[in-house]
């Protein structure tokens, strides 16, 4: 459950588990949306979700539909058509 | 920014125009110092940054050291304008035969420079103007050419000065002008220019304004006149709502979201956009409204930084909404304004489409942008409502009292609704 008005964003548990694409999550957003636990897990850093600037780094970062961007606010994902879980 | 009178005659000093005997003291001690140096008759005048000073007793004339000394104590003690001195300025009472205005001042319609001179010196020049104006002459000049002493000379002899007055006066103008250029100055004002009995001419005082942008690279003058980085120089002391303004500006890097300034109407303004943020205002105003505050976003800020300067702008006491609007923009986004200012309402237990009178910014992502305030029920206007109309908009709602809810509703329109209301 996200704190956030206008954006939330799924991971895969494959993708928030690997310390490789954590770290590269980390590093491609802009926003600082992701970070890394001390064990190097994926976490998401939910009072900066809403600075997300929709620019797909972390999709593109991932392999493909593992991360999705939701827009809370219409509903709508990205990448356009992606399922999203619960939904 | 604005320089105090001592620092001003520093300033002209430097461009080489000739000034009277004088010194800056902090203490009565040091005035009477500077008195006794000087060794003659003196006017001891209070450095503030406000005008009527003479009026406010702030301007004495003494005939000897303890004398001088006497007077600082009682000036230094003395608030003008709602400001303390920084000091006195004990200066040589000169021996005037005549006196003289020389100024230069920024157009901002021309866009030009203009330098006026006046054999009327000693009063204000808007006076002088309007009602001796056959002894105002002006000119403008530019920028990019070198200032010329012959320029200088047309000016001065177009009201008549000849002879020993012209060849003195004019190296005086010309510096006044140049300085002026080199400082990024946009007012360089020497009134009087005192003609001593002797036929010199001197500066007896000054009045400098600087353009504030340019105190990085003016920093070397700055550092001479010991002006730290940490004074605004602005009209008046920041309140603290400004204050707070400025700290939610420097809460994160991106883009701009403060150079605020309180009033004390109802409309909050979350304004901006390459000089957008004055239309706006001014625009507001003229439709009747009353702005609680002026300020600038752009330069595509945060969510975080929106957030925080609509905020701020909601919790001032009387604001009873907000007008969020802007001319187009390219590179600060909607989607991201849109969102900022509607946390802002939301974390502060406002409902958005009550407290957003009228949300009007077009331009880099304004489809999602609108999909946001659509969301929200927020009325929103397109680059086809112009920026006078959307005051007018806002105003209509302060003035009409319409809370949210089913009065709110009539406001709402989407962009086809008021897409053929082009009001240019």
């Amino acid at each position: 459950m996200t704190d956030a008005l206008f954006i939330d964003v799924e991971v895969d548990a494959s993708v928030a588990q690997d310390r490789e694409l954590a770290a590269k999550l980390t590093e491609v957003c802009p926003v600082d949306i992701f970070a890394q636990s001390d064990d190097g897990a994926l976490e998401i850093v939910q009072e900066n979700l809403d600075e997300c600037v929709l620019c797909e780094l972390c999709i593109n970062a991932a392999p493909p539909g593992t991360v999705k961007v939701i827009k809370l606010y219409s509903g709508e994902t990205l990448p356009a058509g992606a399922a999203v879980a619960g939904g | 920014m604005r320089f105090f009178e001592y620092e001003s005659r520093a300033i002209v000093a430097k461009a080489g125009i000739p000034i009277t005997k004088q010194g800056f003291a902090k203490t009565p001690e040091e005035a009477r110092r500077i008195a006794e140096q000087i060794g003659g008759p003196v006017v001891i005048k209070s450095q503030v940054l406000s005008g009527g000073r003479m009026k406010a007793g702030g301007v004495k004339f003494a005939d000897t050291p303890d004398e001088a000394a006497g007077h600082a104590e009682r000036i230094l003690e003395l608030e003008i304008g709602g400001h303390m001195p920084r000091g006195v300025l004990v200066d040589d009472r000169a021996d005037v035969k005549h006196e003289y205005y020389a100024g230069v001042v920024w157009d901002g319609i021309r866009k030009l420079p203009v330098i006026l001179f006046s054999d009327m010196g000693g009063i204000d020049i808007e006076e002088v103007a309007e009602n001796h104006p056959d002894h105002v002459a002006r000119a403008h000049f530019s920028t990019l050419r070198p200032f010329s002493d012959w320029q200088a000379k047309q000016l001065i002899s177009s009201l008549g000065v000849t002879g020993s007055a012209l060849n003195r006066l004019t190296p005086i103008l010309a510096r006044l002008a140049r300085l002026f250029l080199s400082y990024d100055m946009t007012l360089a004002e020497i009134n009087p220019l005192g003609e001593l009995t002797d036929g010199a001419f001197v500066a007896l005082d000054a009045h400098m304004d600087m353009e504030n942008e340019a105190r990085p690279r003016q920093k070397e003058l700055l550092h001479e006149l010991g002006v730290g980085d940490e004074e605004t120089r602005q009209a008046r002391e920041p309140t603290p709502f400004e204050l707070a303004g400025e700290q939610v500006d420097a809460m994160d890097h991106r883009g701009v979201a403060g150079n605020v300034t309180e009033f004390d109407g109802n409309l909050g303004l979350v304004i901006g956009a390459g000089g957008g943020s004055l239309t706006l205002f001014d625009a507001v105003r003229a439709q009747g409204g009353k702005p609680a505050n002026y300020c600038e976003i752009g330069g595509n800020p945060s969510v975080r930084k929106a957030c925080g300067l609509a905020k701020l702008v909601l919790q001032k006491p009387g604001v009873e909404r907000i007008a969020v609007m802007m001319s187009i923009v390219s590179n600060t986004r909607v989607d991201i304004v849109a969102r900022g200012v509607i946390k802002a309402c939301v974390e502060l237990g406002h409902d958005p489409a009550e407290k957003i009178a009228i949300f009007r910014i077009p331009g880099a992502w304004e489809e999602e942008g609108f999909k946001i305030l659509e969301r929200y029920g927020i009325e929103y206007a397109d680059r086809s409502v112009s920026l006078h109309e959307a005051a007018r908009r806002a105003v209509e709602k302060i003035q009409g009292g319409n809370g949210a809810g089913a009065e709110g509703d009539q406001f709402r329109q989407t962009t086809a609704e008021i897409g053929s209301e082009t009001d240019v």
